[in-house]
């Protein structure tokens, strides 16, 4: 906690201008350093630009940037683009929802992985597109997903 | 600038740069509006005001279109009555279909306006939004499924009571209207003043009803049921009850009340006047001990919650009183069990209010002995109306009463608590007889009463010159204290009400509410301080009697125990 | 190394033949005109990551440090072969530059091997680069000489691919900032919005609105600060051309917004992008800091008197902020719902001044129209829609990838020839143009050409400019199901018409994907009612909505209804899927003699469709299966089928 209320210092300090505009960069600093939102980070963030709480929540759940909750430590990007979605990106993920037991926006009890169906990023030549934190996989079907699930839950142990 | 426009075929003058909605009301022609709040600026949500402009593809929102040029425009073409009614049409596809046993069935805009659109049937299947009732506020409760999203709640709370425990979450579908972190309404620094309620066009924010409680005590042989009604209720029920508003019914109300079953009947001006007693004797000790701004009231419970959570540092600025009905409500479980034949009987205290704040009020620690609350039930103006039909009485046929003994004051002091600037001008009339041994004539007294948010006067008593003011609204509290501050402007004893105009637009009055109603309201106290032949709380015998019987001076011990209480800083999320 | 400021200053002014050997020297080295070493370039922007490109970076980097070959290994961006990546271009000192696909991280030692040794290797190889000076490679083709190249007018995309993002003096040597330059030391800010207007230059996020026109509309109001918004916020599905160009060519844009600030009279702009397009941000923050460095960003840039100050915003993630209002509001630390229009932002946007919001792709023509001239420009294309516009294909087509054409192109040259047109064996059936607020293109009307009015006289729009290419196994009615979910998902929420209406369009063509569950037939009267519904609910929504995104999102619908309302109604009335893609509602069967009776299926259908007797084949009754297909997962012996 102290660790958390140090790094958040930090952050503050580099936002030192009280200005409503200065809202979004911070929040999105505090999603980047701790990976979700918390109520201590809404609290300090409401205190230090003068600005009500339920403003900075109202505003961080408009965007799909922010969350609440923590991520896993293998966060699943499905992008649900057009061409994907041609290209069978349901498919992919009824299999992740049914293989995580979690849903859109979801971390699983143990914190392994979490799952969110992203906007199109636009690499629409080898549909459908996938991330697991920076690594792509393109072009692939339900057997594969299977595999690649197995593949990351066997390096984690 | 003048601008013709042509308005269904009639030529109206328009203002250039003035939105349609302004010209047009100003003609005297009107088009439905939910999200629009007069004096704040126009946000376009809820496409009901669209109109039919000459020459543009689309339907233009009136309330937020600009004139700059002749139009020429139609309000009520089917082409635009087509639209205002898919758009009724699609919020009642996501609304519950209880209007039978809803709380604001007949007051509610979205069946008004269903009515006039001629929605007959419901055309738009679908499936409704999950949602969860709050009910963790002794205040307000919040039914998210009636919710139209229209946000005058949420501006309400933002601009005008500078408290914005309230705002949008989410988005799309999924849009909804949150405190910070979807917390429950208790856990928020919501100060329960109701404004959000009074504006709410539907039945998505209504007050805690509690009138059904009053069921088990008050046929009971073993328990006293005494109520006690604040003067705003008295001027106000009377719209719920078919009367003019700005009729009086005091009397009539005392008489109601005992028929139904309440043993003792009570005013809480009686309270104020008291109040109005202890609080010139805070106000001598400070002004021996310092200067600046010496005494904020604290008889409004939002204000006084509000201070503890957003600026807990003026604490010591407040009064250190009671309200008004919290302090009759401790005279009343001080006097009652001491009377003969009361011995063994249980003394049940109610209250009729215009203040959903108050509810919240009866609950805090500092209200209650030995752990019980000093005030049993909260009532607003709309509960009592209710009683009222339930009871079956014919108004009409009744004859005016008194309250009881001791507690009735016939002096028109208390009554002035009702709007705001009157607790100050009655106040000043004991405080100038205290510190002069004179009477002020309260005609004298009368720029409390212009129509401002922010009213002052200063009054030379001896050597000194005291200036008292009066603000109404919390964000024109907010913005006074900031120039008070900054040394902008000086005051030395400040009434403060969170609620606009004070009490009679409290968060329990009659919906639906307008300026015009807030003003016979208003008119209706002033009449009866105007027509009463006693107007200060220190010239009143009853008064008088209660300090000579049982609390000895004001200020003494047995006030402190009784009437005083303590604030203190309140964490919450901001 | 960064080109000093004289040297800027110096190629700004002078024709290429002008300079001195010196400069001239530094030129060839920065443009790769001559090269040291041989050069490779991998596509590493976001289209090649995803097909593998960091893996080819690493196999080719340790492929030279075994050998201990030294060459110039460097990013660059795509050249709009979205289906062939990752794409790896490799010139050799004094021979032009080769263009390979699919060049995953196991066949680089192979193809390394060949080019070391002059050898061209044969397979997925897509063309060379024409390059003066340089000599080519016999019997291979040029780039502009295929089909997919050949066809188009890269006035705008021409570097992606060619040049390096992260060299500012590749970008200048090859005639970069020459137009700022002239514009900011010659033109008066009237002047440049007069050239803008000439060139009839109009939005390319699909709106389509005269660029000149909008920023005289900020320069002539009075304020002590203007705003030039870029908005980079492409969230449109299928749409990857802004993308694209910011990882191609940053420079490019840059200097386009410098352009359209100067113009408007602002000296602060702003590039609102998305923070989901992490490789652009990279590149155009250090475009940012080289144009800092070297004095073309900043107070009193070159001497001119002009300061300009560009600031990068990441934008949180929402497909409502690509409008304008809204995307104010989130710079202004608002939620990002949209404000009625007028005040248009030209008066009063960003904190009450004058705004102008304009397109990535609109700003990347500024240059060259400043540069070439406005009647260059208007030489391109028909009339009142001169340019080229850049449009992002997928879907059931040969190439996918960005192909940038003149105006007035039809569609048929844009898929079929330049994309290659459908797979062999399917037809087309249709192209969705323009995303969640486009419209569906039916065969038939291949052969409209591309430009504003000519599409609004059919009654289509071009939105940001996606095209997705459906084939007869393409279901139209789910394409749109899906487009309206998106909107749906996407909707700020603050307007009624748009809210209620989206949500209810959507659970309409969900419930004509799905099966009847109603034993008494009234499914289907219900669903063709909630198909007339679709109609007046779209007409509302197109006449109420506040913005651009409820005005729009009908159109999806409304045009599949013109052209394939024959789907919908074998949908409701056959309650079939011609292209077996509405998945619940394809009717299971089981084999009987593949099905051995393990009655694994019947236990585990949620409805207890399936009835038998163990160890003897099972059956699927028809009227209670719901079309989940667990039976078919289920099955080990691939007894279950669909037909």
């Amino acid at each position: 906690m102290a660790t958390e209320n140090s790094s958040m210092d930090e952050i503050l300090k580099r936002f030192p201008q009280i200005k409503r505009n200065a809202l979004i960069p911070l929040l999105q600093a505090v999603q980047d350093e701790f990976g979700y939102i918390s109520e201590e980070a809404i609290a300090r963030i409401g205190s230090h630009l003068s600005l009500p709480t339920s403003k900075v929540y109202g505003l961080a759940t408009f965007y799909n940037q922010f969350s609440f909750s923590p991520r896993g430590v293998y966060h699943i990007s499905l992008c649900n683009g057009s061409a994907c979605h041609l290209g069978g990106s349901g498919d992919l993920f009824s299999e992740l929802t049914k293989l995580l037991e979690i849903r859109d926006g979801e971390t699983t009890r143990d914190g392994l992985f979490s799952l969110e169906v992203q906007s199109c990023i636009g690499a629409c030549g080898q549909p459908p597109v996938m991330a697991i934190n920076d690594t792509y996989f393109s072009g692939v079907g339900v057997k594969e997903v299977r595999d690649i699930i197995k593949q990351y839950r066997e390096d984690a142990t | 600038m003048g601008i013709r426009l042509e308005v269904n075929g009639r030529a109206i003058e328009a203002v250039k740069g003035e939105t349609v909605l302004t010209a047009l009301n100003r003609n005297g022609m009107h088009v439905p509006t939910i999200c629009n709040l007069k004096d704040l600026s126009p946000s376009g949500a809820c496409r009901m005001c669209v109109v039919e402009v000459k020459g543009l593809e689309t339907l233009v929102p009136a309330c937020s279109f600009p004139i700059e040029e002749p139009m020429t425009i139609l309000t009520h073409s089917p082409r635009v009555l087509r639209a205002r009614k898919t758009n009724v049409e699609l919020l009642l596809s996501n609304h519950p279909d209880d209007c039978l046993y809803c709380e604001r069935s007949g007051s509610c805009e979205l069946q008004s306006l269903s009515e006039d659109l001629n929605i007959r049937e419901r055309r738009i299947p679908g499936k409704k939004s999950p949602h969860k009732m709050d009910k963790s506020s002794p205040a307000i409760v919040r039914d998210p499924a009636k919710c139209i999203l229209c946000g005058r709640c949420v501006r309400i709370c933002e601009e005008i009571m500078s408290t914005s425990c309230l705002d949008f979450a989410h988005r799309g579908n999924e849009l909804c209207i949150s405190t910070t972190l979807s917390k429950p309404l208790n856990f928020s620094n919501c100060t329960s003043c109701g404004q959000c309620l009074i504006s709410c066009p539907t039945g998505a924010l209504i007050e805690h009803v509690q009138f059904p409680e009053l069921d088990a005590h008050i046929h009971e042989p073993e328990k006293i049921v005494v109520a006690q009604f604040t003067p705003a209720v008295a001027v106000s029920v009377a719209e719920q009850l078919g009367y003019k508003p700005g009729t009086n019914l005091s009397g009539i109300i005392t008489a109601v009340l005992r028929r139904y079953g309440f043993d003792h009947v009570l005013e809480t001006s009686f309270g104020a006047e008291m109040m109005m007693m202890e609080q010139v004797e805070i106000y001598k000790k400070r002004a021996a001990e310092g200067n600046g701004l010496l005494l904020m009231t604290s008889s409004c419970p939002s204000w006084v919650q509000f201070v503890e959570q957003s600026y807990p540092e003026l604490i010591p600025i407040l009064s250190t009183l009671k309200s008004p009905q919290q302090i009759l409500g401790a005279l009343i479980k001080e006097w009652y069990p001491k009377q003969p034949g009361n011995e063994n009987k249980e003394i049940v205290s109610v209250v009729i209010t215009s203040c959903t704040a108050a509810k919240t009020e009866a609950r805090r620690v500092e209200m209650s002995k030995s752990g019980i609350p000093v005030i049993d039930l909260v009532l607003t103006t709309r509960e009592l109306a209710r009683l009222i039909k339930l009871s079956g009485l014919d108004l009409d046929r009744l004859e005016p009463e008194q309250p009881d003994a001791p507690f009735y004051s016939p002096g028109s002091a208390g009554k002035l608590c009702g709007v705001a600037g009157g607790e100050i001008e009655a106040t000043v009339r004991t405080l100038y007889s205290n510190l002069t041994g004179r009477e002020l004539p309260p005609a004298k007294l009368h720029r409390f009463r212009i129509h401002k948010s922010f009213r002052e006067m200063v009054i030379e008593v001896g050597d000194r010159e005291v200036i008292m003011g009066t603000v109404s609204g919390l964000s024109n509290a907010v913005a006074l204290l900031k120039e008070i501050k900054n040394g902008k402007r000086k005051v030395d004893l400040l009434e403060v009400m969170a609620c606009p105009d004070g009490c009679v637009n409290g968060g329990g009055q009659p919906l639906p509410v307008d300026e015009k109603v807030l003003r016979n309201r208003s008119k209706a106290v002033y009449d009866l301080d105007n027509g009463s032949k006693l107007h200060t709380a220190h010239q009143s015998p009853s008064i008088q009697k209660i300090y000579n019987e049982v609390l000895g001076e004001p200020g003494g011990e047995k006030s402190q125990e009784l009437l005083f209480t303590t604030f203190k800083k309140r964490e919450v999320l901001l | 190394m960064l080109p000093d400021k004289e040297f800027i200053l110096k190629l700004a002014r002078s024709a290429p033949t002008e300079l001195s050997p010196e400069d001239q020297e530094r030129s060839d080295l920065l443009k790769k005109v001559s090269l040291l070493r041989p050069l490779v370039m991998v596509n590493c922007s976001t289209s090649g990551v995803v097909a593998g490109a960091k893996q080819t970076w690493e196999a080719i980097e340790n492929y030279v440090s075994d050998r201990s070959i030294d060459i110039d290994l460097a990013e660059t961006g795509s050249i709009g072969l979205s289906s062939e990546e990752p794409v790896v271009s490799v010139q050799l000192p004094g021979r032009t530059r080769l263009f390979f696909s699919k060049v995953t991280a196991d066949r680089v030692p192979n193809m390394l091997d060949d080019l070391f040794h002059h050898v061209v290797p044969d397979q997925k190889l897509i063309g060379q680069l024409r390059q003066s000076g340089h000599e080519p490679w016999s019997d291979l083709p040029y780039l502009d000489e295929i089909p997919f190249f050949a066809l188009q007018n890269r006035i705008v995309m021409g570097d992606c691919g060619i040049i390096d993002p992260f060299s500012m003096g590749e970008y200048i040597v090859g005639g970069g900032y020459k137009a700022f330059l002239q514009t900011i030391r010659s033109l008066t800010i009237s002047e440049v919005c007069d050239l803008v207007v000439a060139s009839g230059l109009r939005g390319r996020s699909g709106g389509g609105f005269a660029t000149g026109l909008k920023w005289k509309a900020a320069f002539n109001t009075p304020s002590d600060q203007k705003y030039l918004i870029c908005n980079a916020e492409e969230s449109d599905p299928g749409a990857f051309m802004d993308r694209n160009l910011m990882e191609g060519n940053p420079f490019l844009l840059l200097e386009g917004i410098s352009i359209a600030a100067y113009a408007i009279g602002s000296n602060r702009a702003y590039i609102y992008i998305r923070s989901e397009y992490k490789d652009a941000i990279r590149k155009i923050k250090n475009a940012i800091l080289q144009l800092r460095e070297s004095g073309l960003l900043g107070d009193n840039i070159m001497d001119s008197g002009y300061n300009l100050q560009i600031s990068l915003r990441k934008g949180p993630g929402a497909f409502v902020c690509g409008e304008e209002t809204a995307l104010i509001a989130s710079l202004e630390g608002k939620r990002g719902m949209p404000s009625s229009k007028p005040p248009y932002p030209s008066t009063s946007g960003y904190l009450g001044r004058p705004t102008v919001v304009n397109n990535v792709e609109t700003l990347s023509n500024l240059p060259a129209i400043i540069r070439n001239g406005p009647q260059w420009f208007n030489g391109i294309g028909p009339e009142g829609c001169p340019g080229t516009k850049i449009f992002s294909i997928s879907g059931r087509v040969r190439i996918s990838g960005l192909v940038e054409v003149p105006m007035g192109t039809t569609f048929n040259t844009i898929v079929n020839e330049i994309a290659g047109g459908v797979e062999t064996g399917r037809e087309l059936k249709a192209l969705h143009v323009g995303g969640p607020a486009g419209c569906m293109v039916p065969a038939e009307m291949m052969d409209v050409p591309v430009s504003f009015e000519s599409l609004k006289s059919n009654e289509l729009v071009m939105g940001s400019g996606g095209i997705l290419v459906m084939d007869d196994k393409t279901c139209v009615v789910n394409t749109v199901k899906y487009f309206m979910d998106y909107v749906d998902k996407q909707s700020c929420g603050k307007c009624i018409p748009c809210r209620e209406g989206t949500r209810r369009m959507a659970e309409i063509l969900r419930s004509i994907i799905r099966k009847s569950t109603d034993e008494e037939g009234h499914t289907t009267l219900e669903l063709f009612k909630g198909v007339m519904q679709l109609e007046s609910l779209a007409e509302v929504m197109k006449d109420t909505s506040l913005c651009g995104l409820g005005q729009n999102a009908p159109n999806p619908v409304l045009s599949s209804l013109k052209y394939f309302r024959h789907e919908y109604e074998e949908h409701i009335f056959d309650r079939k899927c011609n292209s077996n893609t509405c998945t619940e509602l394809r009717s299971w069967f089981i084999d009987v003699d593949m099905c051995t009776g393990c009655s694994i299926c019947a236990k585990r259908c949620p409805t207890e469709a399936i009835i038998g007797t163990a160890r003897h084949p099972y059956f699927i009754v028809q009227q209670k299966c719901i079309g989940c297909g667990i039976c078919y997962e289920v099955c080990k012996f691939t007894a279950v089928y669909y037909k």
